[in-house]
């Protein structure tokens, strides 16, 4: 038999969305859970230097969310960390999840903040050359490609600002982007023009990655004349955006056609008690300060909606 | 410096006493960085189940690393942390770059099976 226990709140995800919701429900003496599904901070350890968190002159991602997530746990916030969702219920008044751990808990009301990941290429030979040539981090690998030759894969502002730091490292930086123009700022792409050891295809993409110990080339094709070719690199680094982490609400909960939960100005979905925040809702610009704030309006938006069904109950109570 | 709670291996010497001394050994060889931290972090969580293996951190850029650096098993991977996993002294298993509780706890339960019944 499995143990259930009750929460105030749940809080689905760990990043700078979820803490900082856990940190304003715990302040409010709210019983909160936070679930999350790897270490606490989300893609905010992905950022080597933070600069524009206001109040902080300059931080590591590691250090912020190490913060954020003490301040949670003085607040008295519970945080299950590598911990995912097996099963829920997300509809009716009393919030149903089943976890990796075995045990089933209940909540009156719900703030989902799962966060987004890197999105992946998704053709051959990917996973097995992860970490044996390809790359999504180039602070972290750009070392092991001095005197290499290497390829970017992306067109954004990701995409341009790596390769060119990439350029410290290797000879001949190779950018494969899929259209005929960057999405990037302007002042990324001069920067990337600019540079010699940068080189361009476009209206091209990876298809295929080949090697047998490590990565020793790629199929690129031209999207325009469906040609392609065996391109000889020694690494590929991958910036291609970044997708929601919403699989496991498919069905279950209001999304758009890009799978972003579709909440209001309150942070509400269409769930009576379910809230979203972070990078995983609706919207235009995800940075750490604008998780910051949405999972705020969502904390104090919960903490009203139990107010209010607490009053509800105990009118019940005394009018029967 | 590795700021974890995980046992910090600091030498040649410690590295190999901790794989001598412990039937079980998993080593995550990596820096400060958003690629190894997730893995530091797995470990601690998983110490107080996996009470029959010893989890260990070394720093990449520690000049005695070369112990997992430059060991054949190595060869061909680029992107840390190297997580290095030893059975009565042996090295049987090794991954690069990140990865994720589903895959550590995999090869856990697989090259440190407890299937001893007496």
């Amino acid at each position: 038999m499995t143990e259930s226990t009750h929460f105030d709140v749940i809080v689905i995800g760990g990043g700078p969305a979820g803490l900082t919701a856990g940190i304003y429900l715990s302040r409010a003496r709210l019983n909160t859970l936070i679930v999350s599904d790897g270490v606490p901070g989300g893609q905010m350890i992905l950022t080597h230097e933070i600069a524009n968190y206001p109040g902080v002159e300059s931080i590591s991602g590691y250090q912020l969310s190490n913060i954020m997530k003490k301040q949670a746990k003085n607040f008295g916030c519970t945080i299950k960390a590598n911990t995912t969702i097996v099963d829920m219920n997300l509809e009716g008044p009393v919030k149903e999840f089943s976890l990796s751990d075995g045990k089933k808990y209940t909540s009156d009301a719900v703030i989902l903040t799962p966060g987004g990941r890197s999105r992946t290429l998704n053709v051959p030979g990917e996973a097995p050359f992860k970490g044996r040539g390809i790359s999504y981090c180039a602070t972290c690998d750009g070392d092991f490609f001095t005197g290499k030759e290497i390829v970017v894969v992306g067109g954004g502002n990701s995409a341009l600002e790596e390769a060119v730091s990439l350029t410290k490292y290797a000879t001949k930086v190779t950018i494969v982007h899929q259209f005929d123009h960057f999405q990037a700022f302007e002042y990324a792409v001069e920067e990337a023009r600019a540079n010699d050891r940068i080189h361009f295809i476009m209206e091209s993409a990876i298809t295929r990655f080949n090697g047998d110990d490590k990565l020793e080339s790629v199929e690129i094709k031209n999207l325009k004349t469906g040609e392609t070719e065996d391109f000889r690199t020694d690494g590929v680094f991958i910036f291609i955006g970044y997708v929601p982490n919403t699989e496991f609400l498919k069905g279950k909960i209001g999304m758009n056609q890009w799978n972003e939960i579709v909440v209001d100005s309150d942070m509400a979905s269409n769930l009576p008690g379910v809230y979203a925040a972070g990078d995983s809702i609706v919207k235009r610009y995800r940075q750490v300060t604008t998780a910051v704030g949405d999972a705020t309006i969502a904390a104090l938006a919960a903490s009203n909606y139990l107010h209010q069904l607490k009053t509800k109950q105990l009118h019940e109570s005394l009018t029967h | 410096m590795l700021y974890t709670n995980l046992h910090h291996v600091m030498t040649a010497a410690d590295h190999q006493k901790l794989i001598n001394e412990n039937e079980n050994v998993m080593i995550c060889c990596g820096r400060m960085g958003p690629m190894c931290i997730p893995v530091y972090g797995i470990m601690e969580d998983l110490e107080d189940e996996y009470k029959h293996v010893k989890f260990a951190d070394m720093e990449f850029d520690n000049p005695e690393a070369y112990v997992i650096r430059d060991v054949p098993e190595v060869r061909g991977f680029m992107g840390i942390p190297f997580t290095m996993y030893y059975r009565n002294g042996k090295l049987v298993k090794a991954t690069s770059s990140i990865q994720s509780p589903a895959q550590v706890r995999a090869i856990l339960d697989r090259e440190f099976a407890t299937a001893d019944v007496k």
